[in-house]
């Protein structure tokens, strides 16, 4: 059977094959979940069909959450991307509508909507949000959804060499891990070749590492919500660097071992226990009175 | 003991260690009603075990929530969660978030306390549950991150049931025999067990057995490993 534990066992085998690796992954699902290609390739469609729903409801969300801390900015975001001129956004309109719909995502999900958890629910935004800004340019929906099987390879390989759970690695193992699917997903569809996924990941983690979980009030809010927004941006110039031929110094599954031994050497107060950080800033803890009494 | 002996003894829960790499739906994915899979999506189906485990539809929920679950459980809809759960919804149903309301219209009356339990994980819930014939259950599990969840009590008995596959529960007197006899109508009907376990609350009053299964097991199973003598109950948990 076609396996791998690592990235580089993920690209060599790709390599070998002559195959994408989406292809791999669908052909390891395909063996361990004994279900046919096309049952597996459906599944996926209508997760996507799901985080499209989610970006749309997001970027025209005006609804605050249960906590009354997020909600609308999706929207303020979409509202200022379309702006000309000497108003024009920095990153470009298709940027910002990026960030607006990783945004968005987060803010449907804060609200009680329904998503898609990529890698989880804190991280909702950044893989859906990609896919988005590759659709806009007009990526074809069968690459958008093969490109999904690339960026769960890419999580698959992070969760069993490091983390996907901030309660275990901080953010960097949630919006981290997301925005090296997402760079990994984009360079896929941009035409990219299974070493340049390999650097787009490495260039996305790298840039991540040591990102803390720290959430106000142990919401999945503040600063969840925003960072969807900053991680999409990221993922994507790391694609665009990985397709410009930039190489990573330090190969992709030596950065995810470092990954691993940073989340392990973070305190617990900055894993995901709101006792550190953002969350005992004397704001947060005014937040957390309002929110729960004394 | 020696050193085989004791890895023989080693229940075969150990492979909830091990680290097996994930499939591709459980990193894109579960499709979910937000905000967090562990106190949202995880308490959905904590619920939805407790009621599978209870059989039948609720009237009455009494529920503890200890740890992070007892702090943060408003924020989170963890409250809305559990008893859109109850009421039998899947994690993604999207009337989790007035499933309090629905439950006043339904007729499930509930109470949400916070405790503080010994040794438990942080996001545990215990959940009373009584039925509409009158059935009770309790039900003690914790949320244990990216929506999976471990059962680890029912009435009083210690049991590590994670939802994943179909399960047989029965509940029978502690004999010898009892247990050969239920599995022997698995092997006839050709069910594969694929984790199993029992325990007793003293030697030789009444035992649980809980078996994962590979394959739902079909009525008639079920029926007839009920009969079995000393069964007192034999019931299905389907997957959540």
């Amino acid at each position: 059977m076609i396996n791998f534990s690592n990235l580089a066992e993920l690209i060599s085998i790709a390599r070998e094959k002559s195959l994408p690796i989406h292809e791999v992954v669908i052909a390891r699902e395909m063996h361990i979940s004994l279900r046919s290609r096309e049952h597996i390739i459906k599944q996926m469609a209508d997760s996507w069909m799901v985080m499209q729903e989610s970006i749309e409801r997001g970027l025209n969300n005006t609804e605050k959450s249960l906590s009354g801390l997020t909600g609308g900015d999706a929207r303020r975001l979409r509202l200022y991307s379309s702006r000309a001129g000497a108003e024009a956004p920095y990153l470009g309109e298709a940027a910002i509508l990026a960030a607006a719909a990783a945004v968005g995502v987060n803010e449907v999900n804060a609200v009680m909507g329904r998503i898609v958890a990529c890698p989880t629910a804190g991280s909702c935004g950044i893989v859906p949000a990609a896919l988005y800004a590759a659709k806009q340019r007009g990526a074809s929906e069968e690459k958008l959804v093969l490109s999904l099987f690339t960026a769960a390879g890419i999580g698959m390989v992070i969760d069993q060499n490091a983390s996907i759970a901030g309660a275990s690695g901080g953010c960097q193992a949630e919006c981290g891990t997301a925005a090296a699917m997402a760079a990994g997903a984009l360079v896929e569809i941009a035409g990219g070749g299974p070493e340049k996924v390999g650097e787009a990941v490495a260039l996305s983690v790298k840039n991540l590492l040591g990102l803390v979980c720290d959430p106000v009030a142990g919401l999945v809010e503040v600063p969840c919500v925003k960072r969807n927004g900053f991680a999409v941006i990221e993922a994507m110039l790391a694609a665009d660097m990985a397709l410009s031929g930039i190489k990573s110094v330090i190969p992709v599954d030596e950065v995810i071992g470092a990954m691993d031994k940073i989340g392990r050497a973070l305190p617990k107060s900055l894993r995901e226990t709101s006792q550190g950080g953002l969350a005992v800033t004397p704001t947060a803890r005014r937040i957390e009175r309002e929110l729960y009494g004394e | 003991m020696t050193r085989e002996r004791e890895a023989a003894c080693q229940p075969p829960f150990s492979v909830y260690e091990v680290k097996i790499m994930h499939g591709v739906f459980d990193i894109v994915g579960p499709v979910m009603i937000g905000p967090s899979s562990s106190h949202t999506a995880g308490a959905a189906r904590l619920g939805l075990m407790a009621r599978k485990i209870l059989g039948e539809r609720a009237v009455r929920a009494e529920i503890n929530l200890h740890g992070s679950f007892a702090q943060t459980y408003r924020g989170h809809g963890t409250d809305k969660a559990l008893i859109a759960g109850i009421m039998g919804m899947e994690p993604d149903d999207m009337r989790l978030r007035e499933a309090l309301e629905l439950a006043d219209k339904r007729g499930l009356s509930y109470d949400f306390r916070q405790v503080e339990l010994q040794e438990a994980h942080p996001n545990t819930a215990v959940i009373y549950l009584v039925g509409e014939t009158g059935r009770v259950a309790r039900v003690r599990g914790a949320s244990v991150g990216g929506g999976n969840i471990l059962v680890t009590n029912i009435d009083g008995y210690e049991v590590e049931l994670s939802g994943q596959y179909p399960a047989l529960l029965t509940i029978h007197h502690d004999r010898p025999g009892v247990i050969t006899r239920v599995t022997q109508i698995l092997s006839r009907y050709e069910v594969n067990i694929a984790f199993m376990r029992v325990s007793r609350q003293s030697r030789g009053e009444t035992a649980m057995m809980i078996m994962e299964l590979d394959d739902e097991p079909a009525t008639d199973v079920v029926e007839e490993c009920g009969q079995v003598p000393d069964v007192e109950l034999a019931r299905a948990v389907p997957a959540v």
